[in-house]
């Protein structure tokens, strides 16, 4: 029996409409209609505004009957829309006094918060008709897709190895081979690839709608278009990015994700997406109007009490997370994407903001933080928080987790950079990062702990060790911008260079890094293309360049390919044993009675670790029967790290009578001995020791 | 071009022959179609398509309802698929919801 209440009730223009229903907000498809839900605090009027798709003027502007409103919310259902080609917005009314932090502007149409596909920037880098009234359009989607038996894999945490990838860049190269460069199709191309080097996270860097456009300039010295290319500047929170997809054209990119997102699931694979909640893409109150501004500017931005735009984002604006009708926004998006696009899990840009009040004050119990960590849609996604933001809040190790939120280590990072280059005095702050970092995350286990020593912020690991100094000059702002405290050694000479020695230097440091992360407790991340030795030419920040610059070059997995199958087989490694996988800390106590503890430090020789200031080198052993409390069975491993410019012999600790050490991989030494596939490590002779070369990482495995 | 859906059945094979350009307006014609066919419980359902120019959003959709409709025995074959319509298909990962043959094989298609 069909409901009594859809058919419609008013006309106007041509056009049937009635009541809608306040609730979903945005744009749904019901019976014979589209129900469109808008909410505004501070709006006296509102009018539904069609578009033909692709024309310049509407084709209808209805106004909401007040009749319409319950609360704050305007809903009315409009029936025989043609799905396809129909793009809308709204007109929003209200008091424009900026002083209170009112901006609204009847004589614009506004970008819907909730719209599922947006219109306008449908293929990537088409130049916008700047002319346009209404430059980002809600689009209509048909939200139904064949999932067929897939879900979020929910792969635990402390078996993840995560991969930061960017759309575009991993597949735009000419060299990729794919049929549908630089798009969501075209990364399903290249999910063998990603399946033979073992990662089984991909997180993606923002995908929600953003403009290409926004701040693009051409650069006076090179003449090259300059993009806002990673996408750090939401449009729409709740729509994939048009530009991203090969039927962006077709507007299908909906389809395209979720194919990308199936495929993935159906290869072991999970999906995280980079989350921007920080601010949008309306700047200041010199930004553009989009959306939020003209809607309820005062509701969705956190504003100094003169009107002006509070900047903790330093980007021009700052989300009003912790407003309750914000943080209903946010809550609604994520528990979209988790349900409609099965995605695995979130990493939060700038996350210490979701824990600022309306006036930028931190909160000890941010509303926003907890409802995302207690949310039952959300409660098998992973939520990953960049514990800082640009307003001098820092809380990697005080985020507030509430048991759930893991953090980007940022001193993982920096310790293990400053170590990797032979600083001295880290020994004790890398034993504390390869334990999964018990400093900071006692009470939440080392899975609180991604681990990560390159990121898209900052040097691809290759000019890690290529580079003293950062080279941003390409992107037009002096060299200002970018991070300058890099911690990275360029091994004796600034840049490329023919000397062999260098070369083969910086190879064996690459190595020590992927070592080094993949044997840590905790999560690994690791950037694109650092497995073959992806460089940005010393650029730390290529944030607007979309050129061969960021783009992945494929040739290198073949000039690089020595470095590919090292971390292919360190990866498996790590997957192959559970010992390096803990979800709780090691204690450094042996509670199975296996005769050892858990976790041992140990220097040059056995069960005496340097702690020294000088202290450039350091052992540790994981005891397989320990392996998660006893739980499961693996093998003795041990890892000697030589920072140092010379050699060292290293005394491994004796193994119970009958094991032998074994050797899985040796930095120190060319390809292919470099490292040895599962099962095929070949027994260490000496039972003495071994030799550790000048900055080099020995991983033995006893067994 | 109008789109235009023609049925056949013969020997457990029921046959639509799909031209012109399947969008949001037509997809109602094919799915109707689609739930003609099934009363006749085929074996296979055979979906010519050299003729058809385009397919939108709607039409994959329709698709995927005829691969839920037939059920997971019944093979679906789209036969003679155009470049565009072939490259809409492997975008968005619809192809796997269906066979695609460049010509009807009655070797395959009849062997049952």
């Amino acid at each position: 029996m069909d409901r009594v209440d859809i058919y419609p009730t008013h006309e106007y223009q041509g056009y049937k409409f009635r009541p809608g229903k306040p609730f979903p907000f945005g744009a749904t498809s019901v019976s014979g209609g589209v129900n469109f839900s808008i909410y505004s605090s501070h709006a006296t009027d509102c009018t539904l505004v069609l578009f033909e798709k692709g024309q310049p003027e509407p084709k209808v502007e209805i106004p909401f009957p007040d009749a319409f409103r319950i609360g704050n919310v305007w809903s009315m259902i409009v029936f025989d829309l043609d799905y396809e080609n129909t793009e809308y917005g709204y007109r929003i009314d209200g008091p424009f006094n900026p002083t209170d932090g009112q901006r609204f502007d009847g004589s614009r149409i506004m970008l819907d918060p909730y719209a599922r596909a947006i219109g306008g920037r449908d293929i990537w880098g088409v130049k916008p008709d700047w002319n346009n009234i209404y430059q980002h359009r809600g689009r209509l989607v048909y939200d139904d897709f064949d999932w067929n038996e897939d879900h979020p894999l929910e792969t635990p945490m402390e078996d993840l190895v995560i991969y930061e990838m960017h759309v575009r860049s991993f597949t735009r190269h000419p060299s990729s081979g794919v049929k549908y460069p630089g798009t969501f199709a075209g990364i399903r191309q290249k999910i063998p690839y990603l399946k033979s080097l073992g990662v089984n996270c991909i997180e993606l860097m923002p995908i929600y709608e953003f403009d290409e456009f926004e701040n693009s300039r051409i650069d006076p010295d090179t003449g090259e278009q300059l993009y806002n290319y990673w996408g750090y500047s939401t449009l729409g929170f709740f729509a994939p990015k048009s530009g991203y997809a090969a039927t962006g054209k077709l507007g299908m990119q909906v389809d395209e994700l979720k194919a990308l997102v199936k495929e993935l699931h159906r290869n072991g694979i999970e999906v995280f997406l980079d989350v921007v909640f920080n601010h949008t893409a309306e700047g200041n109150e010199n930004g553009p109007y989009i959306s939020f501004k003209g809607i309820d500017n005062k509701t969705y931005y956190m504003l100094t009490p003169g009107g002006y735009y509070f900047n903790f984002s330093g980007t021009g604006n700052t989300l009003n997370c912790n407003n309750p009708v914000v943080r209903n926004m946010v809550l609604d998006c994520l528990r979209y994407w988790a349900s409609e696009y099965h995605i695995d899990g979130f990493r939060f840009d700038l996350a210490s903001i979701l824990g600022r009040d309306p006036w930028g004050a931190p909160l000890s119990n941010p509303p926003l933080l907890e409802s995302l960590a207690f949310d039952p849609i959300l409660a098998k996604c992973k939520l990953i928080a960049e514990a800082w933001d640009a307003g001098g809040l820092y809380q990697v190790g005080s985020f507030p987790a509430y048991g759930r939120w893991a953090e980007w280590n940022g001193k993982y990072r920096d310790s293990v950079r400053r170590f990797l280059k032979g600083d001295a005095g880290l020994v004790g702050d890398m034993a504390q990062r390869l334990a999964g970092s018990p400093d900071l995350y006692a009470t939440r286990g080392p899975t609180a702990s991604i681990n990560f020593i390159t990121a898209h912020d900052g040097f691809t690991l290759n000019d890690l060790v290529s580079y003293n100094d950062k080279h941003n000059e390409a992107n037009g702002e002096g060299n200002r911008d970018g991070a300058n405290d890099n911690a990275s050694w360029n091994c004796g000479w600034e840049g490329p260079t023919d000397d062999p020695g260098i070369n083969a230097l910086r190879q064996r440091q690459i190595k020590n890094a992927l070592a080094m992360l993949l044997v840590s407790q905790g999560v690994p991340m690791i950037l694109m293309g650092d497995e073959i030795g992806r460089t940005q030419l010393g650029n730390n920040n290529a944030y607007n360049h979309d050129s061969e610059l960021t783009w992945l070059d494929w040739r290198l997995a073949t000039t690089n390919a020595g470095l590919l199958r090292f971390t292919s087989i360190l990866i498996s490694f790590r997957h192959a044993h559970p010992v390096l996988r803990n979800r709780w800390h090691l204690s450094g106590q042996d509670h199975v009675g296996s005769g050892y503890p858990d976790i041992s430090w140990h220097g040059t020789q056995a069960w005496q670790p340097d702690w020294s200031p000088a202290g450039r080198t350091l052992a540790f052993m994981l005891a397989g029967p320990n392996a998660r409390g006893g739980a499961v069975q693996d093998n003795f491993i041990y890892v000697a790290m030589n920072m140092h410019w010379e050699s060292h012999w290293f005394e491994p600790p004796q193994l119970p009578t009958g094991l032998r050490w074994h050797v899985a991989a040796n930095t120190g030494v060319p390809a292919p001995e470099d490292a040895w596939a599962i099962g095929a490590e070949p027994i260490l002779e000496d039972r003495g020791g071994v030799l550790v070369g000048d900055r080099s990482v020995v991983i033995l495995i006893g067994k | 071009m109008a789109f235009t859906v023609t049925s056949e059945m013969k020997n457990g094979i029921a046959q639509l022959t799909l031209v012109g350009e399947l969008d949001a307006a037509a997809a109602g014609d094919f799915r109707a179609a689609i739930e003609q066919s099934a009363t006749s419980q085929p074996k296979r359902l055979v979906l010519m398509m050299n003729g058809l120019s385009y397919m939108a959003s709607a039409g994959l959709r329709t698709l995927v309802f005829a691969r839920q409709k037939m059920g997971p025995s019944v093979d679906i074959y789209a036969i003679g698929v155009q470049a565009p319509v072939r490259e809409t298909l492997e975008m968005t990962g619809f192809q796997y919801s269906v066979v695609m043959l460049d010509r009807y094989d009655a070797a395959e298609i009849e062997g049952i």
